[in-house]
């Protein structure tokens, strides 16, 4: 893992969002998933963008992952952003994209449709974010 | 109904002018004005916006007057094709006569662009990927390169093509920020620095000041104007999505949909088109917008390209004023693909005017792939 002073960018959280940075603590990735219709969805919304309920709670993903695409980011976006590191869409085994950042060998020799895992990088506040590899 | 028509087109200084925005807006509403033989107390509607929180009112604030109907319709680059249609919907109805459509950015002078774009942190795109350092909009644009690069053969070498003929068009172009720069070498590319993999500088777009205005007026009022007018034929537009996980396949964007829109209410056939104008941020947003389009079959456009059709002479002109890869690219460009197509249309274009061009499209993109507006244009 990276050094967390290379995370500079530290989330705000609100309500509806407060129970997934709350499970990065314990380095549990939770996404919504909906009790009427029966899907997952990401990012967390107020409502499920299946049916329009809000019958959503909070379910632990298998952290297993497929990489949709990726690209080497070879310049900062930002004040404290390293580069070069691999960022990521990946498709989770519910069905759900995310973005994130490929570590390890996949960020050396990354592959689209590959297999990943989530791995956890630590933020300074003690909360982390989902990377895969 | 009226039938709602573009009278005048004009561009602002473009390149590096160390202007005001305000100020090359006023140049572009003017030039554009004085294009179709228009006063600026003629106009009873703005559309604009990348001025301010208000930029419409702005706007009219600067110019002076108090106009009957307004759009600041933000959705980046293709903004300016949405304000074709509702320019068009506000003369058809009467709820106004003269519309100007207008942008100018200084960015280049003022050095005001970011690589991590405007982050605004109560969005959950600020929640859930930027903790993870993308380029905005650049990593995204990357991702869909690299997706079609996994799939399809040829690709690296279609992209190339794409910066090597909007080179080639811009070459004829004396207002072109590449103009005099010459053909776009393999060696260049060879050495065009990485920016976001795959996409190389040679990829990307200008960062230019610059913009343009366009007249849309009614055709009884056009009667007594100096030019010929335009006729618009049929727009269409589609919003995706504003993340980047939201749109599941990176390889088909909202052109497919924006495009049929368009193509269904002109009435008209791909095959009619004479003169194609699309957004070219990156090279690949023109491959995928070319497939999106219908002009190749999805995963096609690379070998749709690579004939090299595109470039002058070919009998495919696409982003013949040299496109936002080597003419001007003010942060939102969709402006001066109006502005172009236009000037093909009255056939006005020196050296790089399209033969007995009749028809052209203008197709916007904003934001990552997140909104398309296609509109299609007729001579009169
Ligand atoms: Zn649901």
């Amino acid at each position: 893992m990276s050094d967390v002073s290379e995370f500079p960018y530290l989330p705000l959280e609100d309500a509806i969002s407060a129970p997934f940075w709350e499970g990065t603590r314990n380095r549990r990735l939770l996404i919504q998933w909906c009790t009427q219709c029966h899907s997952f969805q990401w990012y967390p919304r107020a409502i499920c963008i299946s049916c329009a309920g809000d019958c959503l709670e909070w379910r632990s993903a298998s952290g297993n992952a497929t990489i949709n695409s990726w690209t080497r980011v070879h310049r900062s976006p930002a004040e404290g952003f390293v580069p070069q590191y691999v960022i990521a869409r990946v498709l989770l085994d519910e069905n759900v994209l995310m973005l994130t950042r490929l570590v390890g060998e996949f960020a050396d020799n990354p592959t689209c449709d590959a297999k990943v895992t989530v791995k956890w990088q630590e933020l300074s506040d003690g909360r982390a974010l989902p990377v895969f590899g | 109904m009226r039938t709602p028509v573009i009278v005048g087109a004009a561009e602002c200084d473009l390149g590096i002018t160390n202007k005001s925005i305000l100020h090359l807006q006023a140049q572009a509403v003017s030039r554009a004005l004085e294009d179709a033989g228009l006063k600026i107390g003629d106009i009873d509607g703005l559309a604009t916006n990348g001025i301010s929180r208000f930029s419409a009112t702005q706007l009219a604030d600067y110019l002076g007057i108090a106009p009957a109907f307004t759009d600041s319709t933000f959705a980046g680059g293709s903004s300016f094709e949405m304000y074709v249609a509702r320019a068009f919907h506000a003369v058809a109805s009467g709820q106004c006569n003269v519309v100007v459509i207008s942008f100018a950015s200084n960015q280049r002078s003022a050095k005001s662009r970011s690589l991590g774009g405007v982050v605004e942190h109560h969005t959950p795109e600020a929640q859930f990927e930027t903790p993870f350092g993308p380029l905005f909009p650049l990593s995204y644009y990357a991702m869909a390169a690299q997706r079609y690069l996994f799939d399809v053969v040829g690709a690296r070498e279609a992209l190339d093509e794409i910066a090597m003929s909007a080179r080639e068009w811009a070459l004829l172009n004396p207002k072109a920020y590449r103009f005099g720069a010459g053909s776009l070498t393999n060696s260049d590319l060879a050495s065009s620095e990485m920016i976001s993999s795959p996409l190389r500088s040679s990829d990307c777009c200008l960062v230019t000041d610059g913009g343009g205005a366009i007249v849309i007026t009614s055709s009884d009022r056009a009667k007594d104007l100096k030019k010929r007018p335009v006729a618009i034929l049929g727009f269409g537009e589609s919003t995706t999505n504003s993340s980047m996980t939201t749109h599941k396949n990176l390889r088909v964007t909202g052109a497919k949909q924006s495009g049929d829109r368009a193509f269904a209410m002109a009435g008209v056939d791909r095959s009619d088109i004479d003169v194609v104008e699309v957004y070219d941020s990156f090279t690949i947003t023109s491959l995928l917008s070319l497939e999106g389009l219908g002009f190749a079959e999805i995963g096609q456009g690379a070998d749709f390209v690579l004939d090299r059709k595109t470039r002058p002479g070919g009998s495919f002109p696409l982003n013949t004023n040299g496109g936002g890869l080597s003419y001007c690219h003010p942060g939102q460009y969709g402006i001066l693909l109006l502005v172009e197509a236009v000037r093909q249309l009255r056939g006005e274009c020196g050296s790089r005017q399209v033969a007995n061009a009749e028809l052209a499209l203008a197709h916007g993109t904003g934001g990552i792939l997140s909104t398309n507006a296609t509109v299609i244009l007729g001579a009169a």
